[in-house]
């Protein structure tokens, strides 16, 4: 491919700012997509398309009359349809996140997923009072997506982060002149503002108390009566309109810094107008069907079109939908200029022609090579940083060679850029594909990050291309692979599907495995969010956090299985956690039964009675006919000095308890204690002294110690006790 | 805390890691500080941080915890720290009551739980609308508590009777966590051996948890280890050895003076000089002595039988006053180097004369008749000899009503060596006990039948096998130059100790099969995956393999010496580092187990 085929789509726009336009797909949009008619919105980094019939076009009405909005893909591959049933829709578009966000004309706002699935939905604001009329989806400089609308009666409400809907509002507009003939949101350091036309009147809107509103005059040289349209760039710094002189003023946000007024010659208002980056505005007008890349510095490239297009603003550039094509008008970026530019004297470029030589087995690839061979390492950094700007893999694939090549020359080169970047390349020509359609550039790819990739491939269903891809990049498990199973089983205990949940558990089970930092509790509550507790259940098995599977299960009310898993966690506090939850939910009775099954539960409950409920613990030891227990605790109590009066009734219990027990011997030796108080007593009441509370020997030695002997022997004769003592 | 370093595991970084936890969670609260222990646990953290170091950090006073309000004092916090026990949180919960009355809200108040919070007590104070008034809640993670160089304690003396009594695992899991702990800061342990029912049990744990707590993946990071190996020895499979009288030095010192957090109380008398002991009243004076590996001379003392403990005194004390003597006949220049090492001498001759008046103090208690004729009885007891029958000696205990724990100690023993008690013996010793103790003994006894330390005769004879094929009583030993283990108890070798020892001869469970089946509980043999790829350190350099004998529900001095007596062997390439749930000796061990349940439970609730 020679060089100048390669420049081919450039255009100049000023000295040495080259522009090009090319094929990313090419469309086939369903037959029912007629591009004229239509509104289509594409989310930002090479994001889905979201097609809804426009309003004010005058079409035959196909079937019924309700709105339908269309998905597809970036090669315009048809994702889904959702029929709308709310209020009138006054915008569509889509969040940083690829989410469809729909406004309706009563200020609600639902968001979709890319699959049209309801996620969640909100009201700017209780305080509309009138119709929306229109709505503008922003970025905010936190990444976070803002709506704002503006209402019949002029007012404009709107919210910074459509996850956190706080409703705000901006001063009202001074009420002179007619209708706003056009605002644009500028949200920059943590400030939101939106500039608003009044026909010629140009006004900032803010949250400024003091400074309501304040009136701007720009610098225009060209006579006009009213402003038709503005576009601001996607940093939020640049900002251009068009008047109806037909003429663009391009200039900073503020306004105070103008770069250029260009003459369109064209006089009715443009369609649609975006920034392309910041150096260029991209316009077109439904008229003629004329596109129109104009540059900073006051030139312009014009083209036709045969039908309408639809642009979608990126941060490096524009994409054009038409009804055949996925075009992408973008600043040739820097290397890739220095490059393939006409007689270009860098280094790369020398490269890049040595290795062509090269390959033709052509002497002359030496005298290139010597050319460069100083600044050798320039050159390959060159080819490899270009190669990731092309989307044509040959290109590709043309650089990457060159950038090999040279580095064959250079000793000390470091080849973990050149690594890096023919995996990036295969990332990103897989995600590029068609059947993906995520027409994502490299410098989409640098600021979304990695990991936002792989949660875009993962809403669209693409798992298997995620993992691969998490695995291929070498990240961590963590965020990479795990993070797509999550998802995946997610997906898979979802409402839609309508296997057998065994089947669903086991599969999950086997493709997951046992692995570490997989949160199996997160997939039972998707589980049982869809109403499948059964299957939750099952999952739960899996889940190696004790305290989060019973969590769980105490939740879904499955005690029983809460039971058995905190019990085999060890964890006594998580086993008490559930016990005490349990007799809360349960019947007495019932409480009881599931407990006798287990015998950690029961003795851990047992233990808690002891502390906390004499009378519960006495309740439990009679159901489990533990009377060694019982006859146990009515002998401590019988040791309680605190109560001296029932300690004869106590032992005789404890007496009692064994005797059921047939535990004789202990039997016996309760009864020869309660014999015992018997004879303490009537020695108490003989002698004046205290006897109750010692044992026979002590009361025997007592005795004899106050020279009983009488007694004492008799004592004896009745305890047997034996002369030794 | 340079006594703790020194062995291949590192015991100072428990030291400094608890230390450093502790530090940090007081310095939440700024300003002065009163700390009120639960008592149990004061003594423990004397070996983390000293009260110089708690004054450096604002702490003015510090209480044991108990009833009654507190004592007036102008610190800003008060913080408790208790381990997670109902009873304790009451008291908290009425101190703070108690206090917040009188000095309203100057005062803030803060709870450690020491390793972990608990649900029950939480609701508990919650009950008693406390839980509002404690402004930090906080976890105190030491898990160990280090007492030396190659041993380190939980310092929970309740395990074994919450286990075996209660069925309560709350201790076992406290030890997979404790387990986990240690293999953080050591990495992982690649091969695993244990014995017994709760051995089997705190593995499973063990690994339950490493899976939770995804340590595989830290692991991976962490390729080196400091313990190649652990056995995990449950205290039930060998309930004879905490019974026998410790007869090495350290064992004796804890054995009759009691040895706590490595300070043992001496009566004073045996230590004063002659013209002190007249000035000094006599009477309740007690001496207070921190024994551990600082002290060079104990740590040559410990572990010898006390037998050998008076010829090595001598020799010390004749070696020293040789070193002494020497200055009457040198030069200038040597009497330089002499001066020098004069201050290192006088350390020794002061060490030796405290331990002079120690091994006096104890000589005083084994020459007495009772302790040789109870010493006497245990090693018939050991042989096998007259186990069926009752015993004098028993009954003359009883008829003096000596203390209860040394009657239930011989029963014990005897009922463990001989398999059990004949139905009558049995039912006579108990009727004798109830007698002569009340009804708690009655208490005491079903608690000892519920863990196997009292039972009736059934057929087969372990104790009688065990004796023949492991050589637990070995008669020509030397104390004073011991080639066997058994010099500890001088002719028993401690069961669990000559397992751990045939278990590292043999490298592993099979030749000892027979054995094995003889005792309670299920085998635990495991080396996990997961280790596949840590590397020890010992493996590399032919180092000795460091292995960390666990025994869970206490181990006695006399095991740990027995250990050591291992280690020190020339012809083993074994180091020996103990971890224990708590020290014990037989009168603590069956104390812990007669306390379960039966202290005064019932009358708190009400």
């Amino acid at each position: 491919m020679s060089a100048a085929m390669l420049t081919a789509d450039w255009f100049l726009l000023g000295r040495d700012l080259y522009f090009r336009k090319f094929e990313i797909y090419s469309l086939g949009w369903q037959r029912d997509v007629n591009v004229n008619n239509v509104i289509a919105v594409a989310a930002p980094y090479g994001g889905p398309i979201a097609v809804r019939r426009d309003n004010k076009k005058l079409v035959k009405v196909q079937g019924s009359g309700q709105l339908i909005i269309s998905i597809y893909s970036g090669s315009a591959r048809h994702i889904k349809s959702i029929k709308w049933e709310g209020k009138p829709v006054v915008k569509i578009g889509w969040s940083n996140d690829e989410r469809l966000i729909c406004v309706q004309e009563n200020g609600k706002v639902t968001v979709q997923d890319v699959f049209g699935s309801f996620e969640h939905t909100f009201t700017i604001s209780q305080k509309l009072n009138s119709k929306v009329v229109d709505a503008a989806i922003f970025t905010n400089p936190q990444n976070f997506t803002g709506i704002a609308v503006l209402t019949e009666a002029n007012k404009i409400f709107y919210i910074e982060n459509i996850y956190d809907p706080k409703e705000k509002q901006l001063s009202d507009l001074p009420r002179v002149g007619r209708q706003p003939t056009s605002w644009v949101v500028i949200s920059q350091d943590r400030l939101t503002e939106v500039l608003i036309a009044k026909e010629k009147a140009l006004f900032r809107l803010t949250r400024d108390e003091h400074h309501p509103s304040s009136m701007l005059v720009a610098d225009v040289a060209h006579e006009y009566t009213s402003i038709i349209k503005m576009a601001v760039s996607i940093n939020a710094r640049h900002v251009a309109f068009f008047t109806d002189a037909g003429y663009l003023w391009m200039g900073s946000s503020d306004l105070r810094t103008k770069y250029c007024e260009l003459d369109t010659e064209m006089i009715t208002k443009p369609k649609q107008l975006v920034w392309c980056g910041t150096e260029a505005v991209v316009a077109f007008w439904e008229k003629d069907y004329t596109l129109m890349v104009m540059g900073r510095h006051g030139e312009k490239m014009t083209y036709s079109y045969e039908a309408c297009v639809h642009l979608v603003p990126e941060i490096d550039g524009v994409r054009i939908l038409s009804a055949t094509q996925h075009e992408l008008v973008q600043k040739v970026p820097d290397v890739v200029q220095k490059i393939f530019r006409i007689n270009s004297t860098d280094p790369g470029s020398f490269l890049l022609e040595a290795s062509k030589q090269f390959q033709r087995r052509s002497h002359r690839a030496d005298e290139y090579i010597s050319l460069v061979n100083k600044n050798l390492g320039r050159a390959v950094e060159q080819c490899i940083e270009a190669a990731g700007y092309e989307f044509d893999t040959e290109v590709q694939k043309m650089l990457i060679r060159a950038a090999q090549f040279g580095k064959c020359f250079v000793s000390s080169i470091d080849s973990d850029e050149y690594v890096e970047m023919c995996r990036l390349l295969r990332v990103l020509n897989a995600v590029r594909d068609p059947r993906i359609g995520i027409p994502m550039t490299k410098t989409e790819y640098d600021c979304l990050s990695r990991g936002k990739l792989l949660d875009r491939l993962v809403t669209r269903g693409q798992y298997f291309l995620a993992i691969q891809i998490a695995k291929y990049l070498k990240m961590p498990e963590k965020e990479g692979s795990n993070r797509i199973l999550v998802h995946w089983a997610k997906y898979k205990v979802g409402k839609h599907q309508p296997v057998d949940d065994e089947m669903i558990a086991k599969e999950i089970g086997d493709k997951l495995g046992y692995t570490p930092g997989i949160s199996y509790s997160e997939i039972a509550k998707t589980a049982s969010d869809n109403g499948r507790t059964k299957l939750a259940i099952k999952l739960l098995d899996y889940e190696p956090r004790a305290s989060e599977q019973v969590k769980l299960l105490v939740d879904l009310k499955e005690y029983k299985p809460a039971l058995v898993k905190a019990i085999e966690s060890g964890d006594t506090d998580l086993i008490y956690d559930v016990i005490l939850k349990l007799r809360g939910h349960m019947t007495m009775g019932d409480f009881k039964l599931l407990l006798h099954e287990y015998s950690v539960a029961i003795a851990l409950y047992i233990k808690y009675c002891k502390e906390h409920d004499p009378e519960a613990l006495t309740e439990i030891l009679i159901q489990e006919d533990d009377f060694d227990s019982q006859a146990q605790q009515h002998l401590i109590a019988s040791l309680d000095e605190k109560k001296n009066w029932d300690r004869e009734m106590n032992v005789s219990s404890a007496l009692k308890a064994y005797k059921v027990k047939r535990n004789d011997l202990n039997a016996s030796i309760c009864e020869e204690t309660v014999r015992l108080f018997k004879h303490q007593k009537t020695f108490e009441e003989k002698l004046k002294k205290q006897f109750v509370g010692k044992s026979a020997h002590d009361t025997c030695r007592e005795l004899l110690l106050m020279e009983e002997f009488k007694l004492a022997e008799k004592f004896k004769g009745e305890y047997k006790i034996p002369d030794k003592r | 805390m340079r006594h703790l370093q020194g062995g291949k595991m590192d015991v100072s970084v428990i030291h400094s890691l608890a230390r450093n936890t502790l530090i940090n969670l007081i310095e939440k609260c700024s300003g002065t500080k009163l700390i009120v222990w639960e008592s149990s646990i004061s003594g423990p953290m004397g070996l983390i941080a000293q009260y110089s170091l708690l004054k450096e950090m604002g702490v003015i006073k510090m209480y044991p915890l108990r009833t009654g309000p507190l004592l007036e004092n102008p610190a800003e916090h008060v913080i408790f720290i208790s381990r997670p026990k109902l009873h304790s949180m009451d008291l908290i919960a009425e101190n703070v009551h108690e206090s917040k009355k009188t000095s309203g809200n100057s005062k803030q108040y803060h709870l450690f739980f020491l390793t972990r919070n608990s649900l029950l007590c939480k609701k508990r104070l919650e009950n008693r609308g406390m839980l509002g008034s404690l402004t930090y809640i906080e976890e105190l993670n030491c898990e160990f508590f280090p007492v030396d160089s190659d041993l380190i304690s939980m310092e929970i003396p309740e395990v074994f009777g919450e286990y075996h009594i209660q069925n309560d695992p709350t201790t076992l899991y406290k030890i997979a966590q404790a387990i986990i702990t240690l293999q953080k800061i050591y990495g992982p342990i690649p091969r695993v051996w244990g014995k017994g029912q709760a051995a089997k049990q705190v593995w499973d744990l063990v690994k339950r948890l490493q899976r939770e707590n995804n340590l595989e993946e830290t692991f991976k990071n962490n390729q080196t280890t400091s313990i190649d190996q652990i056995l995990l020895i449950d205290r039930s499979i060998d309930l004879i050895t905490p019974l026998a009288t410790q007869l090495t030095y350290e064992g004796l010192i804890d054995e009759i003076f009691g040895l706590n957090n490595t300070t043992a109380c001496f009566p004073a008398d045996k230590f004063k000089n002659k013209t002190d002991r007249v000035s000094e009243s006599l009477a309740e004076a007690k001496e207070t002595v921190i024994l551990d590996s600082a002290d060079a001379l104990f740590t040559d003392l410990r572990d010898k039988n006390f037998n050998a403990v008076g010829a090595f005194l001598s020799k010390q004390a004749k070696l020293i006053s040789a070193q002494l003597e020497e200055r009457h006949e040198i030069s200038v220049q040597e009497m330089k180097v002499f001066v020098q090492k004069l201050p290192n001498i006088l350390a020794n001759k002061n060490a030796l004369s405290r331990h002079t008046a120690i091994a006096e103090s104890i000589k005083d208690v084994t020459d007495s008749f009772d302790f040789l004729d109870s010493l006497q009885v245990e090693q018939e007891f050991l042989n096998c000899i007259e186990v069926d029958k009752a015993n004098g000696y028993i009954e003359d205990l009883l008829a003096q009503k000596a203390p209860m724990i040394k009657v239930l100690r011989l029963i014990c023993l005897q009922c463990l060596t001989g398999s059990g008690l004949k139905p009558k013996l049995l039912e006579y010793y108990k009727r004798e006990l109830v007698q002569v103790y009340g009804i708690e003994a009655l208490l005491a006894l079903n608690n000892l039948e519920k863990v196997g330390l009292l039972k009736v005769q059934t057929g087969s004879r372990q104790y009688a096998v065990l004796r023949k094929t492991m050589r637990l009583t070995v008669e020509d030993t030397s104390e004073i130059n011991p080639i066997d283990i058994s010099y500890v108890h001088s002719i028993y070798a401690p069961l669990s100790i000559r397992i751990a020892e045939q278990l590292m001869k043999n490298g592993g469970w099979k030749q000892l099969q027979d054995v094995l089946g003889l005792l309670p509980g299920p085998n635990v043999e495991d080396t996990s995956n997961i280790y596949n790829g840590a590397i020890s350190n010992s493996a590399l350099n032919d180092a000795p393999t460091v292995v960390l004998v666990f025994f869970i529900g206490g181990c006695t001095f006399a095991e740990i010496s027995a250990l050591r007596f291992l280690s020190q062997q020339e012809n083993s390439n074994v180091e020996f580092v103990v971890a224990t749930t708590k020290l014990i000796n037989g009168n603590t061990f069956l104390q812990s187990i007669i306390d379960i349940d039966n202290k005064k439970t019932v009358s708190h609730g009400i």
